[in-house]
């Protein structure tokens, strides 16, 4: 294919045109493997180099915040607009459970630079944890790709794992009544997360989190990406 | 450099017979050529957790048609015995008898955290080779690492390749971690129970141990029973 668009532009000399060699048209499936955390309305992005929906080690923007607080991704989707990405809104349509899983339509890149995938989606019950994939480069070679990626920690909330700073559109399993369990970040910059810890009391203790359901290690999703 | 002797060895007494069945043994398979590959695999399963002996390792070379397990859905119950008792032999016998099941074997016992095994197969790749690989994490409820179906088609020979595994839940019995329902050392208690005790009852990755160190107070594992990801380094090498 590749081959075949460079004799054309050849013939039309066009030769100084410099087009993308990459994936032009893939779906990308996202599963959650986690015991007991679902991810909100998922944001995935092909876009170029430049652009990129979070990074480690550095602090969260606005957008990000809100994605990983309150799983609102219009920020984000509002922030990149200018780079005219190829994405998929919230492909799940809603809350990916855990154990589900969900594809995109088919994306195409055809004409554009955008040839990095990112990846984002709140985790909840989490204060501000996040699912995330930034800048895959997507392979050029038709095929099937896969790969398994992390929950990451957006540092703008502190990690009480209480109910009251929690979003909950549905029953969780959560508890009340704990006395919280971390006042503040250490790290205020966007990390991997060090995972919930939760406790086994359902109305008191230090989490509202149940700690035989809402922990997890990472990895926590599965992506699969299918190159035409 | 031996097996191709053997390869020699096969086709001339095959020759010599003067029989047909090569053709016949492929004659439903797809738009492979009929041209025997054979392969000898060594596969290296190294414990890399604090204190989680695996069980007896289960290892399987098999065609794209079958897989040990899907995440997302429920455990075989052969995956279930494994899982919760680490006996590997149903899994490997259903295996056995799979229309994709190419060669086998079981490792030969525990292995220890800190240790490692060997275990090698031998197979005709014609059609495609995946491995598969299964073993328990005995101090828990339903918790095992292991490969589930990876391609092992371009392993160049003398080749390795290593994969950081990590431990996935089988979902079929409840993490309670409590006294008697766990048949490592920790506890000695009870292996497989075919009541699926877990509400999910589906395959996915573990969340880890809590033990009674860090807040389940039911729990008869300690802290270093808890375990991170990967649990596993499993090297497979292609001896030619």
């Amino acid at each position: 294919m590749n081959i075949k668009k460079t004799v054309i532009a050849s013939m039309l000399g066009l030769s100084a045109i410099s087009v993308n060699v990459q994936a032009e048209q893939f779906t990308v499936k996202i599963e959650n493997l986690t015991n007991g955390i679902f991810f909100t309305p998922l944001l995935v992005a092909a876009h170029d180099s430049s652009t990129s929906l979070f990074q480690t080690g550095t602090s969260a923007n606005a957008s990000l915040e809100a994605m990983a607080e309150g799983g609102d991704i219009s920020g984000l989707a509002a922030d990149i607009a200018g780079t005219s990405p190829t994405t998929a809104e919230n492909p799940a349509a809603g809350l990916l459970a855990p154990g589900a899983n969900t594809t995109t339509s088919m994306l195409n890149t055809d004409g554009t630079a955008n040839d990095y995938l990112s990846i984002v989606g709140m985790l909840l019950p989490t204060n501000d944890g996040f699912v995330g994939l930034n800048s895959w480069e997507i392979p050029s070679t038709a095929g099937t790709y896969t790969f398994t990626i992390n929950g990451y920690d957006a540092g703008t909330e502190a990690n009480d794992e209480l109910t009251t700073s929690i979003p909950a559109p549905i029953d969780f399993g959560t508890g009340t009544g704990g006395t919280g369990v971390a006042a503040s970040d250490n790290n205020t910059n966007v990390h991997i997360h060090r995972g919930s810890i939760g406790d086994d009391n359902s109305t008191g203790g230090i989490s509202d989190l149940d700690n035989s359901v809402h922990r997890w290690l990472n990895p926590i999703a599965r992506i699969t990406v299918v190159v035409q | 450099m031996s097996l191709f002797k053997i390869d020699l060895r096969t086709a001339m007494v095959t020759g010599a017979i003067g029989t047909s069945m090569l053709l016949t043994g492929c004659g439903s398979s797809s738009s492979h050529d009929n041209t025997v590959d054979m392969r000898t695999y060594e596969i290296s399963v190294s414990n890399v957790t604090p204190n989680q002996p695996f069980s007896p390792v289960a290892v399987i070379l098999h065609t794209p048609g079958y897989q040990a397990w899907v995440d997302g859905e429920a455990a075989s119950s052969a995956l279930e015995i494994l899982a919760e008792e680490g006996d590997n032999s149903n899994l490997l016998s259903n295996a056995g008898d799979h229309s994709a099941y190419l060669a086998g074997d079981s490792g030969a016992g525990i292995i220890g955290p800190g240790s490692s095994e060997n275990v090698q197969l031998e197979a005709d790749v014609q059609n495609g080779v995946n491995l598969s690989v299964v073993t328990m994490l005995v101090n828990t409820n339903d918790a095992y690492t292991g490969i589930n179906a990876s391609s092992l088609a371009d392993l160049a020979s003398g080749d390795s390749v290593s994969f950081r595994a990590p431990v996935w839940d089988a979902g079929t019995e409840d993490n309670t971690e409590a006294a008697g329902t766990i048949p490592g050392p920790a506890d000695g208690g009870e292996g497989f129970n075919a009541a699926r005790s877990d509400n999910s009852d589906r395959v996915r990755f573990h969340s880890g141990v809590i033990s009674n160190q860090d807040g389940l107070s039911g729990s008869v594992l300690t802290a270093d029973h808890r375990f991170d990801n990967p649990a596993a380094v499993i090297t497979i090498t292609r001896l030619n």
